[in-house]
């Protein structure tokens, strides 16, 4: 599709100067949202800028088919059109505009709190305090469960509207882990950013430490030697590995299959000693930094990370045929908690729950970064949009990852793994920077504004879990509730990448 | 006497080593060394020792649940013979007693759940209430088998007349009988693949979570129950299967329960290779056991 002339667009890892980004009056603002969206772009990142009594409307779409990220902008007083009754994806987003810069979003379906931080008014308000769908007859019944839960996992609140054991609709209410990070980036970069985007998801620790550098890396224009980007490459793919792992174990253990639960709990941990053997931290805190890694790799960890990677593969092999050689297991996740790929569309679904409904959206091909611009990994897909597609994706994901990294070992870029110091230098001023990188749970994308002393105006994260939440009740309608258990580790979102 | 003291030493004391051995079982099949087989005692005795804790919105009701729970199994597991050895108490009829015994627990844990006013239990109680009516027949079938190939009405001369040649007289109709007992023992015993006794996860249990509210010393009066539930109906079913007798007493009882722990045994494996079914799915295999039984009836009618 041929956008307009006023549209700007960059690459992944780019950036453009803001008085280069024209002010697009308010109707040519949403129109350029709309006609993109409609022609297969999809919206990376949407969010508001207060300045004075004014907010700047920041628009991030997407193109898979080119790898090209379009940015524009708007600036409105007060109000704004909601276009979330004709673009769903766009739903979140203006209601966290709405909570973040006050200004309301007129149309909007269904207005109500997204994080419950505190309002522009200074107002306090108690996550989950707001009205919830119900569905109202004599038959009707509702099940409310969390925020706190039986397993040690983040807090979440769920409103199941049931007729028996049908669920008719499924309201999922966060905010409860809100931590205020993106407030607190403002007047960055801090020396204690780094670490707040280790622990953004703590889980995805790799792919957000390695959006933030990117951004960094952007605004600085610091390049990152060979070795590093391979490094880095390694750390994402093992962090996808343990956490697809993980998984596929946990959702063994929902349908009390014992075997693969107990196999794949214990092989998880190997990846993240692998982990650990790079950075001596199982999570990966302290890898990537910003310019490269924090660590090399020396011959014998390398070594032995090819020797480990060789065992863990077969006994992973091993555990997970037993999944699909398992009738009562292949009973339980086909056909449970689906999705159509127009559905997965129009919520703007990311990773690995958008590729088990067949649709092929992977940042690592789509837009590539790091490594990947040199090195390719296949995209897998699979079809259906349950349950046992989202677990047929992560295995084969898994096992891409350990080729990739097998690989990746095997020819081991020579040189530094790091240019320049450790420190960040300071960024640029006046600037947009976005990042893009696929986490294990799918697209993570970062955006920085950066004000005339290259401090950050304005830092954006959005999680792929911001997506996929949405997802995860769409796939309730019409299930068991005894099922929800299943669906929701089939989707296996964060609740602090969300409520940041 | 003698007799009576092994029935009631084993009654009492027995049950929870049977979940020791399930659970036992599936630590080797999932590669880990697993719990001490006694762990249940230990489980019981520290339940024991600790205090309640009552929700304010609950009644007497609620806490006779679990009481009236173990005091129906208690009392089942007097009317059940242990291997060929007849029971403590046994009269004409008992069968009937015997099935509504464990009716009346049910109702009365049915009853202390929808006390609480949680929705999880209420969900729980219409999952229990659902499921055991499409065991019950499966019971009533297996009694009208037993009672019309020994002429006894009574439990113990169902069970304690040499088997072994009605076996071989009707043993297509046993056959029968004993695959669907072997599907009302998992279902009726909260087992995988009906439920998973294991699980964290209220939304997808049934027995579990009618018990979320309980704690300390009724908690363990729930647990003690269950597990003398399984060995009560765990002993019908084996002294179906292995219908043997050696004639010496004692050898007669080690024999027993060998074979008890053997069942608990195949139990664990049942458990170990397969997943839970959907719950939608779990009528239809109670069905299914329904009409392996009433074709067993018919068989021995012809």
């Amino acid at each position: 599709m041929n956008l307009p002339k006023e549209v700007r667009t960059i690459h992944n890892g780019g950036t453009i100067f803001l008085d280069d980004l024209p002010l697009l009056p308010e109707e040519l603002f949403c129109q350029i949202l709309l006609d993109a969206i409609d022609h297969g772009w999809r919206v990376l990142s949407y969010f508001g800028l207060p300045e004075g009594d004014e907010v700047t409307l920041f628009g991030l779409l997407g193109y898979k088919e080119d790898g090209l990220i379009a940015v524009i902008r708007s600036r409105v007083r007060e109000s704004f059109p909601s276009l979330a009754s004709l673009c769903p994806q766009l739903q979140l987003f203006e209601r966290e505009i709405w909570e973040q810069c006050g200004i309301v979003p007129e149309g909007h379906p269904w207005l109500k709190p997204l994080r419950f931080s505190p309002l522009i008014t200074g107002e306090r308000q108690l996550p989950g305090v707001m009205e919830q769908y119900r569905v109202e007859g004599g038959e009707v019944h509702e099940v409310a469960v969390g925020p706190v839960h039986a397993g040690i996992i983040e807090p979440g609140h769920f409103r199941f509207q049931c007729h028996g054991e049908e669920v008719f609709h499924l309201e999922i209410s966060l905010g409860y882990q809100h931590r205020g990070i993106e407030a607190g980036l403002a007047g960055g970069v801090h020396r204690r950013t780094i670490f707040q985007m280790e622990t953004a998801a703590g889980d995805s620790t790799i792919g957000h430490t390695q959006a933030h550098c990117m951004v960094m890396e952007a605004l600085t224009g610091r390049r990152v030697p060979a070795r590093g980007e391979a490094l880095r490459g390694i750390a994402l793919e093992l962090e996808r590995l343990a956490n697809h792992t993980g998984d596929l174990g946990a959702l063994a253990g929902d349908v009390g299959y014992l075997p693969t639960a107990s196999f794949c709990g214990r092989i998880r941990g190997e990846f993240l000693n692998m982990t650990a053997l790079l950075c001596g931290s199982r999570f990966g805190r302290g890898m990537v930094r910003p310019g490269g890694t924090g660590f090399d790799c020396s011959d014998r960890q390398r070594e032995e990370l090819l020797r480990r990677i060789e065992v863990t593969r077969r006994e992973l092999t091993v555990a997970v045929e037993l999944l699909w050689s398992s009738p009562s297991v292949m009973a339980r996740l086909e056909k449970s908690g689906a999705i159509t790929l127009k559905d997965a569309e129009e919520l703007g679904l990311v990773g690995p729950a958008m590729r088990g409904c067949g649709g092929a959206r992977d940042t690592r091909k789509d837009f590539p970064f790091g490594i990947y611009r040199m090195k390719q990994i296949p995209t897998v897909t699979a079809a259906g949009g349950d349950v046992h597609g989202r677990v047929l994706v992560r295995w084969l994901e898994t096992e891409r990852s350990l080729d990739f990294i097998q690989e990746l070992l095997g020819q081991l870029p020579g040189g530094g793994c790091r240019s320049g110091s450790l420190g960040a230098s300071p960024p640029a001023p006046g600037m947009l920077a976005v990042a893009l990188t696929e986490g294990w749970r799918g697209r993570i994308c970062h955006v920085a504004l950066t004000d005339t002393v290259g401090e950050f105006k304005k830092y954006k994260i959005t999680d792929p879990s911001f997506f996929n939440w949405s997802g995860l009740a769409l796939a309730l309608r019409g299930e068991q509730i005894s099922d929800f258990p299943l669906c929701n580790k089939s989707f296996n979102l964060s609740y602090c990448g969300f409520d940041l | 006497m003698t007799d009576l003291i092994i029935h009631l030493f084993l009654v009492l004391l027995m049950p929870p080593l049977l979940l020791g051995v399930i659970s036992r079982t599936k630590a080797l099949f999932a590669g880990r060394s697993g719990a001490p087989l006694l762990q249940p005692y230990y489980d019981l005795a520290r339940l024991f020792r600790k205090g309640m804790v009552l929700s304010d919105t609950t009644t007497w009701l609620f806490r006779s649940g679990p009481v009236v729970t173990l005091a129906t199994v208690l009392v089942a597991s007097l009317l059940i013979p242990l291997g060929n050895h007849a029971a403590p108490l046994s009269f004409d009829g008992d069968m009937i007693l015997f099935a509504y015994l464990f009716a009346l627990g049910r109702f009365a844990t049915i009853l202390a759940a929808l006390d609480t006013g949680s929705s999880f239990e209420g969900m729980g109680a219409a999952r229990e209430a659902t499921y055991s009516c499409l065991a019950e027949p499966t019971l009533f079938f297996a009694l009208i088998v037993l009672a019309r190939l020994s002429g006894s009405l009574s439990l113990s001369g169902m069970l304690t007349q040499p088997l072994g040649a009605v076996w071989a007289d009707s043993g297509a109709s046993l056959l029968l009988l004993v695959g669907a007992l072997f599907i009302i023992l998992l279902a009726e015993n909260c087992r995988i693949p009906f439920d998973d006794p294991n699980t964290h996860l209220e939304l997808t249990m049934i027995h579990e979570v009618m018990v979320l509210d309980q704690s300390g010393p009724l908690l363990g009066c729930v647990l003690y129950g269950a597990a003398l539930k399984l060995f009560v109906l765990s002993a019908f079913f084996i002294r179906i299967v292995l219908p043997f007798r050696t004639g010496d007493t004692l050898a007669d009882w080690g024999l027993f329960v060998v074979s008890l722990l053997l069942l608990a045994i195949a139990i664990g494996t049942v458990e170990s290779v397969m997943a839970r079914f959907r719950l939608t799915r779990i009528p239809q295999l109670l069905i299914g056991a329904g009409i392996l039984s009433s074709f067993a009836t018919l068989l021995i009618l012809r």
